[in-house]
């Protein structure tokens, strides 16, 4: 945690649980679909469930979608700007259970033949926790650049994806490979400290082996 | 990052240094940005929060929902007809906490320090200690480092969510935040940093989050107010060299164990403390929820959502 994450972020208010954590959420839920959504459900729970509306949540959310940081001055007429750019957004109040953190969002969201899903809860001072990306279980804090590699599950398939970071000298914080059985579908969670290069994702997208790559970029300072 | 206040000190002492100088270190290390970098983006954040509370004592603009407006300018007026009895750095402390405050409520730029909700805090106590102090916006920077390192203390212990702890969680830390700054801009050693901590937070421990119709508005620019004024009162009794008994951190852990107590209602849902009041029931139903600028027609009402579920308030952890 940077010190400008607590002198921080620069945001739009009222509140950087409900505004700024929230679009940071509808950020990497828009990286997990992997283009701007043309349909997104969001579902409120906990708190967010009782006070979204006066913290501006639902604009913060649709901001995020539509790709704007903490600052962008849109924030408050986001709506707006979604209706211009074809995006329908549909809320609703959720209960997800009593374990669950108090500040979690739910996102589905639809864009020509895509889909994508995303949970994460927003835990404070803009700070985010991702808990599940595409049906898969994560845990991302988007304090590192990541890339979401489903693949099928054959030798050699993690050295060639961190052979091409070493090349570009992305140092690689944490990586985890799980699989749900053995020759099926695989997936690949690297996080990174520098920016990961847009030509190794599209190189990563470029082999046979590779279902989808997603990426989702650092959100912290 | 660090995780005790007790660390921040221990490394202070032994390298013989302000706590500022560690936190800033600690941060280059952690972020690889150089110095130069580190203070070009804390003059960055500052520029930032003494444009929010320029703004906000200038203008009597109302808030998203009208419950606020102008009150930071009211007082400020005040303050320069010289009618308060507690000295004009308190009065411009009570005026500079409520400017940030009003244009977070109408969702203008602001720095979370630590979250929105507490933003009006170090901002007032900085720039009215600035002001008071002639301090430097040098100065000022390396009051953003001690506050960020407390404030990386809190988290990494406790939390500054309101939703998760209730508002001493977010104010609490602030005030603490600010306290430690305060302190340490007015020479104080690190020990005397920690106990600005100490003194602060014990002062706010319990201090529900009931935000009248779940807006960062009622009682949130008050609360900053009280915050600010607390971590004045905190810094001072540290600075006379006061101890007080319980050890920052050990408060911080409480306040922490206090928050993940608290009962769903007082932690930032709107359904208890002022919230629920006959009168702030009342505003709730009152305020003004959309501007001619916002336009909701294509968003489903969560509202009317809730309204066909039966009500059951589960216990979110945190």
């Amino acid at each position: 945690m940077s010190v400008f994450d607590v002198i921080g972020p620069r945001m739009v208010g009222p509140s950087s649980s409900h505004t700024a954590g929230a679009l940071r959420l509808g950020l990497l839920a828009g990286a997990a679909l992997g283009t701007t959504p043309k349909r997104a459900t969001v579902g409120l729970h906990g708190s967010f469930a009782t006070t979204y509306r006066g913290h501006g949540t639902d604009r913060a959310v649709v901001a995020g979608l539509l790709g704007m940081a903490p600052d962008d001055e849109r924030i408050p007429r986001s709506l707006q700007v979604a209706r211009e750019k074809g995006l329908e957004v549909a809320f609703e109040v959720i209960d997800l259970g009593p374990g669950v953190h108090p500040n979690t969002l739910t996102f589905a969201l639809e864009a020509d033949e895509r889909t994508g899903t995303l949970t994460g809860s927003s835990v404070g001072g803009g700070a985010v926790k991702v808990t599940e990306v595409n049906g898969r279980e994560v845990e991302i804090t988007g304090e590192f650049d990541t890339l979401l590699v489903v693949a099928d599950d054959v030798p050699g398939t993690t050295a060639q994806v961190t052979r091409l970071l070493a090349e570009r000298a992305v140092n690689i914080a944490f990586l985890e490979v799980t699989r749900r059985k053995r020759g099926g579908e695989a997936t690949m969670i690297v996080q990174a400290d520098q920016s990961i290069p847009r030509d190794v994702i599209e190189a990563v997208q470029g082999f046979e082996w590779v279902k989808s790559v997603r990426r989702l970029q650092k959100v912290t300072e | 990052m660090f995780d005790s206040v007790k660390g921040i000190v221990a490394r202070a002492e032994a390298a013989g240094s302000p706590v500022w100088r560690v936190v800033l270190d600690e941060e280059m290390e952690d972020s690889g940005r150089s110095e130069d970098e580190v203070r070009t983006r804390l003059a960055e954040r500052l520029g930032t929060m003494r444009e929010a509370v320029e703004r906000g004592l200038e203008s009597d603009a109302p808030s998203v929902s009208g419950l606020l407006g102008g009150g930071a300018r009211r007082f400020e007026a005040w303050r320069k007809e010289g009618h308060a009895l507690a000295g004009d750095f308190i009065a411009r402390v009570i005026a500079r906490a409520q400017a940030t405050m009003e244009v977070n409520a109408r969702m203008g730029t602001i720095v979370a320090t630590p979250t929105a909700g507490s933003s009006g805090i170090l901002p007032a106590v900085l720039f009215s200690a600035a002001e008071e102090l002639d301090l430097s916006d040098d100065d000022l920077a390396q009051g953003l480092l001690v506050a960020a390192g407390i404030g990386q203390v809190i988290i990494a212990r406790a939390s500054v969510s309101g939703a998760a702890g209730g508002c001493q969680a977010e104010t609490g830390s602030a005030a603490a935040m600010a306290a430690g700054a305060l302190t340490e801009l007015r020479g104080g050693d690190p020990e005397s940093v920690a106990q600005s901590v100490a003194f602060t937070l014990q002062g706010m421990l319990g201090l529900i989050c009931d935000p009248v119709g779940g807006l960062v508005e009622v009682p949130c620019l008050t609360r900053n107010v009280s915050g600010a004024v607390q971590a004045v009162a905190a810094s001072e009794m540290a600075l006379a060299g006061l101890k007080f008994p319980i050890p920052a951190d050990e408060v911080i852990d409480v306040m922490g164990q206090i928050g993940a107590e608290m009962d769903e209602r007082y932690r930032e849902t709107a359904k208890g403390g002022l919230a629920t009041t006959p009168t702030g029931r009342r505003l709730a139903q009152e305020v003004r929820w959309e501007g001619p600028e916002f336009d909701n027609t294509n968003v489903a009402r969560a509202e009317d959502l809730a309204a066909s579920k039966p009500e059951e308030p589960g216990r979110g952890g945190a």
